[in-house]
């Protein structure tokens, strides 16, 4: 009776938050993503022990380390990729403002762990690396930044963005970590390609990155002898690369076997940087196409929905999410086949790390919801309304 | 750009002329153009995204394909790939004082196969499998008869395997050399030495470079072949490193302590013929750094000259030698050592209650902090902090170890009464052991500055003059005092005159404040006390001597026998005669007749 004077009673327009999350995600890369940090896992087991028996600890330590902080990364990732972008926007750029202020009291608060670098925080049990954190907070406040320009009367958001990032990248350089900045610089790039960045002015900066490396060749000699050990088509097999391309040239196709392979007792660096070559030595070349396949199906799908995507921050945030974490595989992958001079970089979700799967879930997630479904007013567009949409 | 803005215009023109509200039709225009503003920058992020993602494709797809050729490729027989670049491998080596060699190098070999030029692999292949067990005959036979050019089968083996290896006589089995640094004597002396790993390797040669200590500091000189392999000569004595090492690991581990380190010093040359730092390692098979935690729990943590630490009393003979250099008082000069001692809201306390007053000189033998303390007030901030860097221990050492730089003292920024009161007897001012050996080198020689050496010298060092030969004497006078009836009697050995200065400082906490439990003992001692040679610096870390009835943890009973150990050992290694008081001819009369 009540319902028929006044009415029914306010119904919930939005159904339920995890069925609307389910049908929402991008499921394909959602699973890509648990596939890689299962991959990384597996290979744990083959190429941390080594390091374990060296640093005289159980065999499996870092592979139980790997798995608290992998659980722990897909748990931030779901949760972040329930967020509305909105709400990653203003986490993220509250989470930047925080990053930021650690990376720049690292000098005086940081530990190099008699490395050379002063790049962690030591907290006892564990190390964290800021610039991990850094670099997707910055990508999502930058992304605020370029797409404030969008708007008619806003301020110069994508001055203010490079401004930004050439701070990061100064003080990333005085670490020094060169991999990092390249990252922030690649990642800003990227956006600002995508946010319509003059043809003259990429090709200018295209010009300026070969200056400044034929500089660099002619002043550094510990750049020079990288790049004449890329260039030289002889492989010195007791190197890093050397080790590398013989473990890929012994796995084969379906590799040597679980536990054969030797290439982790020789590379130091066998559980983060050169983790690609374990997987080829062990599991053979099936296992190393997976893994690019896995890596091309996150990045190459996330492109594509963020084509439909007509938010300038959504779009340009989850560009330089994607292209980031692309990029950082790229290189790790690239390195291992000579196809780019030695760089140590992770590689995203598989090396070991807790910094770094911790960000990666982080960035991951955020990527994840800025690539949900949303109603982006085709419907509007094909009844003839799209002109004037607020 | 310029044509739309102009037909809005003229929309509010009409408007404002019918005398409508504008702002609609103004918000309305912006929002117009807002909106194709969006849809020019979509479609063109459209079309640059597609790029971008083409471009991702086509880069992993070349890596794939890439990863793809290389698993598919045969192996080759490496060839060295130092164009230009040829590696070095000749390496000094390393002697002790009188040409012991504490550092060498020692020829290994890797081992590979050539299968095509093989006679027999069969019986290649079981004779393999008989010299290193791990290796399978059969596995190896599918390799040396299957297609394979090249494999490496082991990367370093001994001679006796090389040897073995060689009696099998296939010509296809070959041999790369590879040259392996090796310390003969093990953990003695490992800190000093450091360590060398291999830098760039190459299939005929590898690079081996220091990693820490001289090894590190002299890299570059140890590699030149310009130096024709002249080897590099240390000040250290071998026998007596062994000897220190050898008690002080007893003395830790009968006093229960965490850690030790022992500086042995000729005052006048300042030359160290002696540092050990325990718990210690082989250089052989250097441990990794940390990755996590302090460094200095790394048994490759050089205590002695990267561990800084409140030292405690042993800086009082400092003060004191200050204050007579500068004539405010005399070894007899009666001092106030009334206790507690406030000043402001600070106590400063003594171990026990000396009585109201003390000579200058019973100030150190008891070691009373208040006496110190009421010194240091009359010598003043300024002068105090002058004489103690021209003693050396405001900045790291400058002994030619890599870990040198590291041990940088810890001076208070701050320099108020109270920092000058505590310094004095010191706390506040943290330092080296290898710091403090320098500055009782210099305050005993007779007052002249000495710098610590790691390399042989021949003669002594005449640094700029700190105090006067006269003040020396006197503070000698007192540290020999201090053996014979203060708190370092247990390091009375007879016929060497022992002095020196006790030292207990409470361990600062990591979170601030002090332990209660747990102490830095020193001993800081000088021999002989008449006419001084050497200074032996000897720490232990939280020991506890749990013989009597109570635990007891002040330096007296545990960095004191200690150290008298070591010099009733090393002494006679260094060449020192006892000197033996003439007994008495009793029973014998000399009358005449």
């Amino acid at each position: 009776m009540t319902e028929m004077v006044y009415g029914a009673g306010l119904a919930h327009v939005n159904d339920p938050v995890l069925p609307r999350w389910w049908r929402t995600i991008d499921r394909w890369t959602l699973i890509c993503i648990f596939l890689l940090v299962a991959i990384g896992l597996l290979l744990g087991f083959a190429a941390s022990p080594p390091l374990a028996t060296r640093n005289g600890l159980e065999p499996f330590h870092y592979v139980l380390r790997q798995g608290f902080f992998a659980g722990l990364a897909m748990v931030v990732m779901i949760i972040t990729s329930m967020m509305s972008p909105l709400l990653v926007r203003r986490l993220a750029v509250v989470g930047f403002v925080c990053a930021f202020a650690a990376l720049a009291m690292l000098p005086v608060f940081g530990t190099d762990f008699g490395k050379g670098a002063v790049r962690w925080y030591s907290l006892g049990f564990a190390a964290v690396q800021p610039s991990e954190f850094l670099k997707p907070l910055f990508i999502v406040a930058a992304a605020w930044f370029m797409a404030a320009s969008y708007e008619i009367g806003g301020p110069p958001g994508r001055l203010y963005s490079f401004l930004l990032a050439v701070l990061i990248v100064v003080l990333l350089a005085f670490q020094p970590d060169f991999g990092q900045a390249a990252l922030v610089l690649f990642s800003w790039s990227v956006m600002y390609f995508v946010a319509g960045a003059p043809m003259f002015l990429l090709l200018g900066l295209g010009g300026l990155v070969v200056l400044a490396g034929g500089l660099a060749y002619q002043n550094s000699e510990h750049f020079a002898r990288r790049i004449d050990g890329f260039l030289n088509p002889e492989i010195d097999p007791t190197t890093q690369l050397g080790y590398a391309t013989n473990a890929i040239r012994e796995g084969g196709f379906f590799g040597v076997g679980l536990g054969e392979g030797q290439v982790k007792w020789s590379l130091p660096d066998a559980h983060t940087d050169f983790i690609i070559a374990v997987a080829a030595e062990e599991y053979g070349l099936v296992c190393v196409l997976a893994i690019i396949l896995l890596y091309t199906v996150v990045v190459v799908r996330s492109i594509l929905r963020l084509m439909r995507e007509r938010d300038p921050f959504v779009r340009l945030a989850g560009t330089g999410l994607a292209c980031g974490f692309g990029v950082q595989a790229m290189i790790n992958m690239g390195v291992a086949v000579r196809l780019l001079p030695a760089k140590g970089m992770t590689l995203p979700f598989v090396s070991y790390g807790g910094s770094s799967l911790i960000a990666g879930g982080i960035a991951l997630g955020m990527l994840l919801a800025f690539t949900r479904s949303r109603p982006q007013g085709e419907i509007a567009d094909a009844f003839g309304m799209g002109r004037g949409r607020p | 750009m310029i044509r739309t803005p102009l037909r809005p215009l003229a929309r509010i023109i009409k408007a404002r002329q019918t005398g409508a509200n504008p702002d609609a039709i103004e918000a309305e225009n912006k929002r117009e153009r807002h909106a194709q503003m969006a849809d020019r920058a979509r479609r063109r992020a459209e079309g640059r995204l597609l790029v971008l993602g083409v471009c991702f494709l086509l880069a992993y797809g070349v890596i794939g394909i890439r990863m793809g050729t290389i698993a598919a490729s045969v192996p080759e027989e490496p060839r060295t790939a130092d164009v230009g670049n040829p590696i070095i491998s000749q390496r000094a080596d390393i002697l002790d004082r009188d040409g012991r060699i504490l550092a060498t190098n020692f020829e290994t070999h890797s081992l590979y196969a050539q299968p095509p030029q093989m006679v027999d692999p069969r019986a290649a292949a079981d004779g393999l499998a008989a010299i290193f067990p791990e290796m399978d005959a059969e596995e190896l036979f599918a390799d040396f008869t299957g297609g394979r050019k090249f494999l490496w089968l082991r990367r370093q083996i001994s001679p006796e395997q090389m040897q073995a290896v060689f009696d099998i006589g296939d010509p296809g089995l070959l041999f790369g050399p590879r040259e392996m640094r090796l310390y003969p004597n093990g953990r003695v002396a490992a800190h000093v030495l450091g360590g060398a790993g291999y830098g760039r390797e190459g299939v005929n040669s590898a690079e081996v470079i220091g990693v820490a200590g001289v090894e590190r500091a002299f890299d570059d000189y140890l590699r030149d072949p310009a130096n024709d392999g002249a080897p590099l000569q240390l000040s250290l004595d071998l026998t007596v490193q062994a000897a220190v090492e050898r008690v002080l690991e007893g003395g830790m581990s009968l006093l229960n302590a965490r850690a030790a380190s022992a500086v042995l010093m000729d005052v006048h040359t300042g030359e160290v013929i002696s540092m050990a730092s325990l718990p210690d390692f082989d250089p052989n098979s250097r441990p990794r750094p940390l990755l996590e935690g302090d460094p200095a729990d790394s048994p490759i943590f050089n205590r002695a000259v990267q561990g800084v630490y409140e030292l405690g009393s042993v800086f009082k003979i400092f003060t004191v030698a200050q204050a007579i250099e500068n004539g405010l008082v005399s070894a007899d000069t009666i001092i106030d050592t009334t206790t507690p001692m406030r000043w402001g809201p600070h106590r400063i306390s003594d171990y026990r209650n000396y009585g109201p007053e003390l000579s200058v000189t019973d100030v150190v033998v008891k070691s009373s902090n208040t006496g110190t303390a009421r010194i240091a007030l009359q010598i003043g901030a300024d002068a105090q902090q002058d004489f103690l860097a021209r003693l050396g221990l405001m900045e790291p050492t400058r002994i030619e170890l890599a870990e040198a730089p590291t041990g940088r003292p810890l001076v208070q920024k701050n320099w108020s009464d109270i920092v000058t009161m505590t310094t004095s007897y010191g706390h506040g001012l943290s330092s080296s052991p290898l710091h403090l050996a320098a500055a009782y080198a210099t305050i005993v020689n007779g007052g002249t500055r000495v710098e610590p050496t790691i390399l042989r010298r021949n003669s002594a060092q005449i640094g700029p003059r700190i105090i006067s030969p006269e003040t020396s004497a006197i503070a000698r006078e007192m540290l020999r005092q201090v053996v014979v009836r203060g708190t370092a009697t247990f390091a009375e050995v007879e016929g060497y005159a022992v002095g020196g200065k006790t030292g207990t400082a409470d361990k600062p906490k990591p979170t601030g404040g002090y332990y209660e439990d747990r102490n830095l003992n020193t001993f800081a001692a000088v021999f002989p006390a008449d006419q001084p040679r050497y200074v032996l610096i000897t720490t232990l870390d939280s020991p506890v001597d749990t013989a009597g009835e109570e635990p007891r943890r002040t330096a007296g009973w545990t960095a004191v026998p200690v150290a008298g150990e070591i010099i009733r050992r090393v002494a006679p290694l260094l060449g020192l005669r006892p000197q033996i008081a003439q007994p008495a001819l009793t029973g014998v009369s000399l009358t005449a007749n």
